[in-house]
């Protein structure tokens, strides 16, 4: 039997090639960046490269899962993660001073986690329902099945999640054609209930947004992180100090340097150049993303698709703008770069999702 | 619902989805203009000015080590002791020629090869703008001349530590040890984040058991510095925490003795307090100077060391394998009342020779003609050979090695320094195992008086006489006070007491026995140590003991010639404890080709046992009154 054409193999594997290479050489520009932020640990690059084999091998799964499936799974996963959401707050572990882990036994994971996806699945499913754009009522019950999973985080307290999965379940409900009215009423009332906002804050987290106002108030605290970051992202230059020769990043004061701040290592050794090259790959991706989106046969898949795609954006807008200084000092990581398996594992799902939104589209049109 | 209405529908649908999309883009567009316009603002046009921040006021963190807890003796001699000190360490980065430093650099104070060979080793394992030292105690006159030019010299400063200092020298070297630089095992081993800044760990003696004790726990400070890598002020700081100080059981006086008195013949002396196990005195003679190992030692210094045939490095009182020689016998003696193989008063005829039944072989006493018929207490005072080559032969090997056995040989002691052997206590099965070879009873034979392949340590001798001062309660020796408030570390916490079926056995009055017999080695009319018993003001107990050298020749004739090469003369041995009725100390002396036990051992332990129980005596009674 012979080969039907030169597409099929990644065609019946319903991979986007384009989007895997971009993927694929972000990839492999965050492994030379962490090894260096790393302070050339073989250790932790060995390590990272297996989070990358396990989310890649988790992007071919849910690339097999077909978009009407998907659909049929958003509710229940939504519910099933509300409800773990509340027994991690009743019986969660404490990490790090907040609870966000769920122990099964045989793992440990962030149910928060699992609602970057189950979010923008639950409102593209529920918006998809009806023709678009909903109403008025619609789009208010929409509003409360993201309100209360990102208050359930914020509980936690986990700000950076809780920013991430609102902003997942508001761009589905952007693109789904929320009112232009509504949405700048929402605005305004987030505007006004900042007050009020501040008033449930954690110390902690209004220490950030102070510090975010005048890091230099507390050079050594919380503003400490933004000075340094500043002092590394500016002192690379245009084309950096070369990979390896950051001496900003390689001192000892950025604590999160291979985590969350691996950003002003890429900026020390490679530069303003650098940052073009890493900003078009992002750019590329995002691009890629929100064309297979646009073009995909189902009104549940396209909301899906641009959600998980404006997410991935948000992600990075959020994580460079905080190591830039522009915004406050949030817990997001760079996506595919920084250390750290968990986002890694939700970000190639999500791609992998979209590549099937894409390519079964494709199927079955032909 | 109508296919048309529905096909319409999704059109709209598809723009409007369109639509928002292509919104989201061009605000995607815009936000990431806006971020590139931050970075650009911050790596082009402001670049300069973060260059500067980050060549010329870098914020660092730096790790506080703690101060090492200080080393004290029982009478409160400092016996481990920090001392400022300065060393002149270098900052790689900020250093365009290294070479070029060391040239000039040497024209100011002397470093010579094996520093830069140092430092070169400490530069692979650093990271750049870490401080790196290149020579450690410099005097006062290195550091001003230092301190003068030092602006020539970007990246070179003078940084004052605490380094380690053994006022005793010598004297303590083989109880305290000493402290040196950490090496590539070590900080595999060690926690890293407790060690940060740490640059010497305790390498061997009390040093090395009770470091976790000394050392103590990290601090940090963060600190803001220039261009020239040197602090301008201190931002936060989380002080250290001091290691503890400890207190030996040590008393240097009687150390400080015990070193004079075997006047710098090698030789180990050991004294334990048997009521607790307390270790009063523990000299390997010769000693060395710890000082030296601090900094790490000089090639040519070091080799003169290893090569030495005195072997100072050598811990005699741990690791020095003797035979016991007549020293055993009041510990075979006992085990031959205990397991009814003599009675006190039996008799067995000394003429001055042995033969075992059927053998060609002469076995001699040290006594040409003999001792006559000899009981067991005049066997011990007298030393007498022939009795013991008898009794050995009627225990047999079996009976012997089980004996000795239970009194600590053959096994280490459980001093709380490490490092100690086990010596050897010869059985059937250690010869077929090791030797492969059956055991002979002339082997027995030479056991009988401490000879043939039976080794010993001096500490385990003297855990052994404090054992026989006990009346058999055993003990384990330690160097740490039990009066201060710490306690060992789990691994050299001693274990609970070794009680043997002898300790069960043997009854008090097998003990008088061997103890008056002990008594009149040194007090009795024809003791072999009554010379140096001689108006004791107290009662004490003691054995002679000559070994023989391994690898003496065995030839009779060479044995009796009077002029013999020092090397191969007779260890002199002497154990001892008192006083008799509520023994406060025992000793072991032991000095390698001193000729015989009495003669030169003996003077040894009267002088020490003088010192310490008419002195103490004083002292308890004051504290008793």
């Amino acid at each position: 039997m012979t080969l039907m054409g030169d597409q099929s193999l990644f065609q019946r594997l319903h991979i986007d090639l384009p989007l895997l290479l971009g993927i694929t050489v972000l990839c492999s520009l965050g492994l030379v960046t962490l090894y260096s932020a790393g302070g050339m640990d073989t250790g932790i690059l060995m390590r990272q490269c297996g989070r990358l084999i396990l989310a890649f091998a988790l992007l071919l799964v849910f690339t097999q899962i077909s978009p009407a499936q998907l659909a049929r799974l958003s509710f229940w996963l939504y519910l099933a993660g509300v409800v773990l959401l509340i027994v991690v707050l009743v019986a969660g572990d404490i990490g790090k001073g907040a609870r966000r882990w769920l122990d099964l036994g045989f793992l440990r994971f962030q149910p928060s986690e699992l609602m970057k996806l189950a979010v923008p699945m639950v409102v593209a499913w529920y918006s998809s329902e009806r023709s678009l754009p909903p109403g008025i009522w619609r789009m208010l019950a929409a509003c409360l099945l993201v309100t209360v999973p990102v208050l359930l985080i914020c509980k936690q307290p986990d700000l950076g999640t809780a920013l991430l999965v609102g902003m997942a379940g508001f761009s589905v409900l952007f693109v789904a054609g929320i009112n232009w009215k509504l949405l700048s009423g929402m605005i305004i009332t987030a505007a006004m209930s900042t007050p009020v906002l501040w008033y449930f804050m954690h110390d902690y987290q209004r220490k950030r947004v102070l510090t975010f106002l005048d890091p230099d108030q507390d050079p050594l605290g919380a503003g400490y992180h933004i000075i340094q970051s500043t002092i590394a992202i500016g002192s690379g230059g245009i084309y950096g100090k070369g990979w390896l020769n950051g001496t900003q990043s390689h001192l000892e004061f950025l604590p999160e340097r291979s985590t969350d701040f691996i950003f002003s290592v890429f900026c020390e050794e490679f530069g303003f150049m650098g940052v073009l090259l890493l900003s078009s790959l992002y750019l590329f991706i995002i691009g890629r993303g929100l064309y297979m989106a646009m073009n995909a046969q189902e009104t549940y898949g396209r909301l899906l698709g641009s959600g998980l795609v404006l997410t991935f954006f948000v992600y990075i807008f959020v994580n460079m703008g905080m190591v830039a200084g522009q915004l406050p000092v949030v817990g997001v990581p760079l996506p595919l770069v920084s250390q750290g398996g968990t986002s890694m594992v939700t970000l190639m799902i999500s791609f992998g999702m979209l590549m099937s939104i894409h390519s079964h589209r494709r199927l079955l049109s032909g | 619902m109508p296919q048309k209405y529905t096909l319409t529908d999704t059109r709209q649908e598809y723009h409007l989805i369109r639509n928002r999309i292509i919104v989201s883009g061009v605000i995607i567009c815009l936000l990431i203009l806006s971020l590139l316009a931050r970075i650009f603002y911050l790596q082009v046009v402001r670049h300069d000015h973060f260059t500067t921040l980050s060549r010329h006021n870098r914020v660092k963190i730096q790790p506080l080590v703690p101060m090492r807890g200080l080393i004290f003796s029982r009478d409160k001699v400092l016996l481990a002791d920090n001392r400022p000190s300065f060393s002149l360490e270098i900052v790689p980065e900020q250093v365009k020629d290294l070479d070029q430093l060391f040239q000039d650099l040497g024209g100011v104070i002397s470093i010579n090869a094996q520093d830069i060979a140092r430092f070169r080793t400490e530069l692979s394992k650093h990271r750049r703008f870490d401080s790196i030292p290149l020579r450690f105690n410099l005097s006062e006159e290195e550091v001003a001349s230092v301190s003068v030019n030092r602006y020539r010299y970007p990246g070179v400063d003078i940084v004052a530590r605490l380094s380690r200092y053994y006022p005793l020298v010598a004297n303590i070297a083989h109880v305290v040890g000493y402290v040196g630089m950490i090496d590539e095992p070590e900080l595999k081993e060690l926690d890293a984040s407790n060690y940060r800044g740490t640059t010497h760990i305790g390498k061997l003696g009390v040093e090395k058991a009770y470091e976790d004790i000394l050392h103590g726990t990290v601090g940090y400070q963060q600190v803001e510095v220039n261009a020239q890598g040197r602090v301008i002020r201190v931002l936060d700081r989380v002080p250290p925490i001091a290691g503890q100080n400890i207190t030996l059981s040590l008393d240097v006086a009687l150390q400080n003795l015990a070193v004079e008195l075997l006047e710098n013949r090698r030789g180990a002396i050991v004294a334990i307090d048997p009521r607790d196990g307390s270790v009063l005195a523990l000299v390997s003679a010769p000693g060395y100077d710890p000082n030296q190992f601090v900094n790490g030692i000089a090639p040519a210094s070091y080799k003169m060391l290893l090569s030495s045939p005195d072997a100072p490095l050598l811990n005699r009182a741990l690791r020095g394998q003797y035979p016991p020689g007549s020293t055993i016998k009041p510990f075979f003696g006992l085990a031959a009342l205990a397991n009814g193989y003599r009675t006190p008063a039996a008799e067995t005829w000394c003429p001055g020779w042995f033969r075992l039944p059927g053998k060609e072989r002469k076995y001699r006493d040290w006594k040409k003609g003999g001792h006559g018929h000899t009981n067991l207490q005049n066997a011990i005072a007298q030393s007498c050979d022939v009795y013991f080559y008898n009794l050995a032969v009627d225990m047999g090997i079996d009976e012997l090695s089980h004996a000795l056995w239970n009194f600590g040989f053959g096994r280490r002691t459980g001093i709380d320094i490490g490092g100690e052997s086990t010596g050897l206590v010869p059985s059937r099965e250690w010869k077929k195992n090791v030797l492969g070879q059956a055991w002979y009873p002339g082997e027995t034979v030479n056991v009988g008086i401490g000879q043939g392949s039976l080794l010993v340590t001096p500490v385990q001798l003297a855990t052994a006489v404090a054992m026989m001062a006990n009346r058999g309660r055993a003990i384990i020796p330690h160097l740490l006070d039990q009066a201060s408030s710490l306690t060992a570390p789990e691994e050299n916490r001693p274990l609970s007491d070794k009680s043997t079926d002898l300790q069960r056995q043997a009854m008090d009055r097998y003990y008088d026995e061997i103890i008056n017999a002990m008594g009149e080695v040194v007090q009795g009319a024809r003791g072999s140590a009554r010379a140096s018993g001689r108006d004791a003001p107290y009662r004490y107990a003691g054995k002679t003991g000559t070994a023989q050298v391994i690898g003496l020749p065995e030839d009779e004739l060479e044995a009796e010639k009077k002029e013999v090469d020092v090397e191969f003369r007779d260890h002199a041995l002497f154990i001892a404890f008192a006083p008799v009725e509520n023994p406060v100390i025992a000793l072991t002396i032991i000095v390698e080709h001193g000729g015989g036990g009495s003669s030169t051992a003996a003077p040894i332990a009267r002088k020490l046992l003088d010192f310490h129980l008419l002195k103490s005596t004083n002292v308890e009674n004051d504290a008793d009154g």
